[in-house]
């Protein structure tokens, strides 16, 4: 059989067989697909705090409003399923829905199903939940304090897994060593958040017992197992689904799965299909983010800077639960640790810690950006240390091409790679001469310029294997060998004899169709347009394994490989059908232009189709020893992806990628915003199948980086109170601040692939973060130590290193001041005002319920309660967020007529707010002078979405509530008075008298 | 404008891709929630309900807009046109051609936002500068494709464009 015409459309940059649908508005989300009649909608009721105990859960109200048909707590979903897997052997629960802690912001409490998504939030807000705080802890250095906060009682501290890994001698190396340099590095949290959220469709069959769930999620589908044994069913009694099209998910779509059992549970008790469709807020406060991480990094090195051991010290913060398949974004790394660099000795102390924050999981880079942000750092300090310059330290320390395939000290199998010849390259092609020369001039103007370097090795499918290095190698003896990556492919012909391509990569927006379109259409000779190609899955009708999905970057190594497989067996079968019919050899036969034929004579042949069709119609002509099957399956896993092993040696990938950068940086002179002139990033990827795809997939996590560099923060308060719940919070960069960056190639072809190919999704958002990070420093200090660099890189981070400290005002100008405390978002002031009434008036005012009612903003009435305490109900509101909430008021310290301190907690569905204010009651000329100063916090979703608008807020209320005495006191005030009253009043609203 | 009561659907009459359409909304109901689960017209997509993503923009009386922060209401006696109305019969558009060429989508999920705001600038000014173009693009996240090539597909069809009536 002559390979003539194979590899025609592979490598080129077919049009996307997925584009006209998806240009037209025609595209197949999750919130598209029809539903069957009668399917309700599913709603959260979230935890507005970090940290708390349930005391209660009150559904009678919401189980009454209208549309209501099930109203679902954590205990309810706990009768129903079991703890979900966790990852590591430790006594620790993880489910799905709080039962009695809470311990994140947006952790689910209680479900809603009702008859339309509306209705189901307007009962979420009607579940009254009791909750008693607890302190919460967010730092995870702070985590590990032997007096922190503890969120799982059961397992005694923050500490939920640690593990020690040595390679080599690294003391031996270090002793030897003249030099031993190591940094700190804080990795921040951020998450590549897709632009389509998160969305379940589940209902449930009890004469089988079996659940129909459809999601976008994106595998991997070892996750199946652990979803189909929390809702306690066989497999086969979960049918896992996904929609034809997803808005994107960069492994952010992975964390969908505990929703999955969620909605399967309320289909099951509404005794109905449900869907859920997850808001922007949920998202961002309670899908799954990247881990932050907290990292020393130290490296034994010889006088030239070569480095001769590495000892790394990671704290890895997993969030409030360690979810599936966390802590993998710890050890995906594993086999890598040592980057591009040929380093034979390295330690390992990994820790993995518990906050009160979204739990982890997969993101685009999933465990690269962290490790890498402290190997690429360190490089820099090494060479700053060392005076030497830093791309020759880089270069002394890259491993030589001859060493491929090469095994790292932590056990990966480098396949291939030519990296000087890269780095040569790219600085040659990207102009790194010119970029100095643009340095030296800005420079030599007194502009703040920089230029910075990474290096980075970009591991592609992952082996399955990798997370039991977690385990000791004891744990995983008992448990037994995880390895391999299987990947599957379905290709059939049909009695027409067109062709079907079925696989289990579930792209989100990849063009996965349209490249396993052209390595069939190669295959067979066939134009690319007669081919068809499904991505989607549905686990009881395709073939799947745990490592399907889309994540790893193992589409064009993995999925496109068995494809490759698949074909090349259906094509020999082919040939000899169509041998057999033309009377020439197997061997001598072409697939071309659609048709089958002899090489070298052209009119021997028949079409593609008809020698196709001939199992289907008459399978009795088959030649002796083909059978009529024309459907091949092909279940590929690669041999390399071997188990750790008993020293802890892990292939925790197949592939490895590599990725050299260099960035040009310019901090403005007057508002210190950072500003890339020039990004140069060589990417070797292997095979590269489709450039356009390549590029696309370069752009856009290079686009996901430069928004982890400079803008992408998910901020907490030190109470676990969530800062960034919108999309003006959390801030994604636009078109305004993503470069075109310059993009090279060079292919070292994958020994281990079908195909070729490597993995090339992720590597900008390993590589491109640090890579500013170093240029950032060059541009803060071009010499000597530099400053610690932590992301996001903003002005208001660089302002203080270029200007110095703001100096502390003379005297406060405000007398309003935000502070971020262990007690929240914490808002403090003062004022006062004058009132035509005597001392005794107001006093009287103050302490009854008619007036109270009166001067509160929003009241709808005020009881008393006690001799001291009140309760209000009142409606507050900054711009459209507006809620209805209930509030204790309690007097003390009461010194009638002269001082009282009122103190409040307010609690409703958009959030919680506590505050104290002391008031003080003096005479003057015409009547009293009321002084007052508070202290107020706000907590919850209020001050997730609306932290911006806070500050001016609660001055605006609190003034009003003054206003409102005052008026309610100046009855009868002369025309001057109420003069005099009205600026006071003013002054009052501007923030009082300093 | 009659009296609207908050537990009771109500017409909601307007047109949609130059066809008139009716559709009974609350008076609560989000535009975005009439057009793809009343109607069925799926195209326009939601990625944040609070009018910072673009995805849910479309063109109401010819400028474009967030159907996200509007109510189905206020669409009354407007002519609306969504990403469904781009096409040129089942072909595409210069702009979605362009949007094709050069690969200026990925998940697909910003698109339709991105059009209409295309479209819109593109009406009125055939011959818009790229600093126009980015302006416009710059309402619209794209978690996808880093941009580049969104502002290339922009322009290559506004060149397209320029020879020719945008429907054409
Ligand atoms: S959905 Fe309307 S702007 Fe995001
Ligand atoms: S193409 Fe996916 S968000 Fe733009």
């Amino acid at each position: 059989m002559k390979d003539t015409v194979s590899e025609k459309l592979l490598g080129q940059s077919a049009l996307r067989v997925e584009d006209p649908a998806l240009l037209s508005g025609r595209g197949r989300y999750i919130d598209d697909l029809p539903v069957a009649a009668g399917t309700l909608a599913l709603a959260f009721v979230r935890s507005p705090h970090g940290h708390a105990a349930i005391r209660s859960v009150d559904t009678a109200e919401a189980a009454q409003a209208t549309g209501v048909v099930a109203v679902i707590t954590g205990e309810d979903v706990a009768a129903r399923t079991r703890s979900m897997t966790v990852g590591v052997k430790a006594d620790v629960e993880c489910w799905p829905m709080a039962v009695d802690r809470v311990r994140y912001v947006g952790e689910p409490v209680a479900m809603i199903v009702a008859t339309d998504r509306y209705l189901a939030e307007d009962a979420a807000d009607l579940v009254v939940v009791d909750y008693a705080m607890l302190d919460a802890v967010v730092e995870p250095v702070a985590a590990l304090a032997a007096d922190a906060p503890v969120l799982h009682t059961s397992l005694g501290s923050n500490l939920i897994n640690e593990r020690r890994f040595r390679y080599g001698d690294p003391e031996a190396e270090f002793d030897a060593a003249p030099h031993r340099i190591g940094i700190d590095v804080t990795y921040p949290r951020s998450a590549c958040t897709p632009i389509e959220t998160y969305g379940v469709i589940a209902s449930y069959e009890p004469g089988e017992d079996a659940y129909d769930v459809t999601s976008n999620f994106q595998g991997p589908f070892s996750i199946h197992a652990v979803v189909a044994r929390s809702l306690n069913v066989p497999g086969n009694r979960l049918r896992l689904r996904t929609p034809p099209d997803s808005g994107g998910s960069f492994g952010i779509k992975q964390g969908v799965f505990p929703y999955m059992i969620l909605a399967a549970i309320a289909a099951r008790i509404a005794g109905a299909p449900v869907k859920w469709i997850e808001d922007r807020l949920e998202h961002l406060s309670a899908s799954v983010s990247a881990t932050n991480r907290q990292t020393r990094i130290e490296a034994a090195v010889t006088a030239d800077g070569r480095i001769t051991a590495l000892d790394w010290d990671q704290i890895e913060d997993c969030g409030a639960h360690l979810r599936a398949p966390e802590p993998a974004t710890l050890y995906r790394m594993h086999g890598n640790m040592t980057g591009a660099y040929d380093i034979p000795n390295m330690a390992i102390r990994n820790r993995v810690v518990l906050t009160n924050k979204t739990p982890t999981g997969l993101n685009r880079g999933f465990g690269g950006p962290q490790i890498y942000f402290a190997l690429e750092r360190l490089m820099d300090t090494i060479a700053r240390h060392l005076g030497l310059d830093r791309l020759e330290v880089i270069r002394r320390n890259l491993i030589p091409a001859e060493a491929f395939p090469y095994r790292t000290a932590s056990g990966a199998l480098y396949d291939s790679g030519d990296y000087v010849a890269a780095l040569d390259r790219a600085v040659e092609e990207g102009g790194l001469a010119e970029l100095y020369a643009r340095r030296d001039k800005a420079r030599a103007a007194g502009r703040r310029y920089g230029i910075g370097f990474a290096c980075v090795v970009e591991p592609s499918v992952s082996n399955m294997g990798y997370i039991t290095t977690v385990l000791t190698p004891e744990e995983r003896a008992k448990a037994g060998p995880k390895n391999g990556a299987q990947a599957t492919s379905t290709i059939s012909i049909d009695p027409l004899g067109s062709v079907t391509v079925k696989v289990a990569s579930v792209p989100q927006g990849q063009g996965h169709r349209t490249v396993l379109a052209q390595v069939v259409a190669d295959k067979f000779g066939l134009p690319i347009d007669t081919v068809r190609v499904l991505a989607d899955v549905d686990t009881m009708r395709d073939a799947w394994s745990i490592a399907s999905g889309n994540y790893a970057s193992r589409f064009a190594p993995a999925v496109a490989g068995a494809t490759e497989i698949a074909a090349a067996r259906l094509r020999d079968k082919l040939a000899k059908v169509a041998a057999s019919q033309l009377n020439i050899a197997p061997d001598d036969v072409i697939f071309e232009a659609g048709r089958i034929g002899a090489a070298g004579n052209s009119d021997n042949s028949l079409s593609f189709a008809r020698a196709a069709a001939t199992a289907h119609w008459s399978p009795g002509t088959l030649p002796e020893g083909v059978d009529q099957t024309m459907r091949e399956t092909v279940y590929w896993t690669p041999p390399e992806l071997e188990a750790p092993t008993a020293e802890d040696g892990v292939n925790s990938s197949l592939c490895h990628g590599f990725i050299f950068d260099f960035c040009g940086i310019e901090i403005d002179p007057e508002t210190a915003e950072p500003r890339i002139d020039r990004y140069v990033t060589m990417h070797d990827c292997g095979r590269i199948l489709h450039p356009a795809m390549v590029d696309g997939q370069v752009r856009g996590g290079f686009a996901q980086a430069v928004g982890a560099a400079f803008l992408e923060e998910y901020a907490y308060g030190p109470d676990g109170s969530f800062r960034s719940g919108t999309l003006a919070d959390y801030l994604l960069p636009t078109v305004m601040e993503v470069p075109d960056p310059v993009i090279l190639h060079h292919e070292t072809l994958s020994p281990f692939t079908p195909l070729g190919a490597k993995g090339v999704g992720e590597g900008n958002c390993m590589s491109t973060p640090v890579c500013i990070a170093n240029a950032v420093a060059d541009a803060l200090a071009p010499e000597g130590d530099a400053p610690e660099i932590v992301l996001p890189v903003t002005a208001a981070k660089l302002a203080p290193l270029i200007f110095g400290d703001e100096p502390a005002p003379q005297e406060p100008v405000s007398e309003t001041k935000t502070e971020d405390t262990a007690g929240g978002r914490k808002l403090t002031g003062e004022g006062r005002a004058v009132v035509q009434a005597s001392r005794e008036d107001v006093w009287r005012m103050l302490l009854d319920p008619a007036t109270l009612d009166a001067i509160i903003p929003g009241s709808h009435g005020v009881r008393k309660v006690g001799e001291t305490r009140f309760e209000a109900d009142v409606t507050l509101g900054v711009g459209p967020v507006r809620g209805r909430y209930k509030a204790d008021i309690d007097l003390s310290d009461l010194d009638p007529p002269n001082a009282v301190t009122l103190s409040g907690q307010a609690v409703g569905a958009l959030g919680t707010g506590g505050g104290q204010g002391r008031i003080t009651l003096t005479d003057t000329e015409d009547g009293t002078e009321i002084a007052y100063r508070y202290e107020a916090q706000i907590g919850g979703k209020v001050a997730s979405v609306g932290g911006r608008l806070l500050d001016g807020a609660a001055k605006v209320v609190i003034g009003e509530f003054f206003r409102a005495l005052a008026r309610h006191c100046g009855g009868g005030a002369s025309s001057g008075a109420l003069a005099r009253l009205r600026s006071l009043v003013d002054r009052v609203i501007k923030g009082g008298r300093s | 404008m009659p009296r609207l009561t908050k537990d009771e659907t109500h017409p909601v009459r307007f047109t949609l891709n130059g066809r008139p359409v009716s559709v009974r909304a609350y008076p609560r109901a989000l535009l975005t929630d009439a057009l793809r689960h009343e109607i069925g017209a799926t195209g326009t997509h939601v990625g944040c309900e609070h009018g910072v993503c673009g995805a849910c923009t479309v063109q109401v009386d010819g400028e474009p807009a967030r159907a996200c922060l509007m109510l189905a209401r206020q669409a009354e006696g407007c002519e609306i046109r969504t990403v469904e109305g781009l096409n040129n019969k089942d072909a595409l558009s210069p702009l979605q051609e362009a949007f094709r060429e050069h690969f200026a989508l990925q998940c697909g999920f910003c698109t339709a936002g991105i059009l209409m705001s295309l479209d819109a600038l593109f009406s009125p000014q055939p011959d818009a500068e790229e600093d126009a173009i980015r302006e416009a693009l710059s309402g619209h996240l794209c978690r996808c494709t880093g941009y580049a090539p969104i502002v290339q597909a922009a322009l290559a069809a506004r060149n397209r464009i320029k020879g020719g009536p945008i429907d054409a």
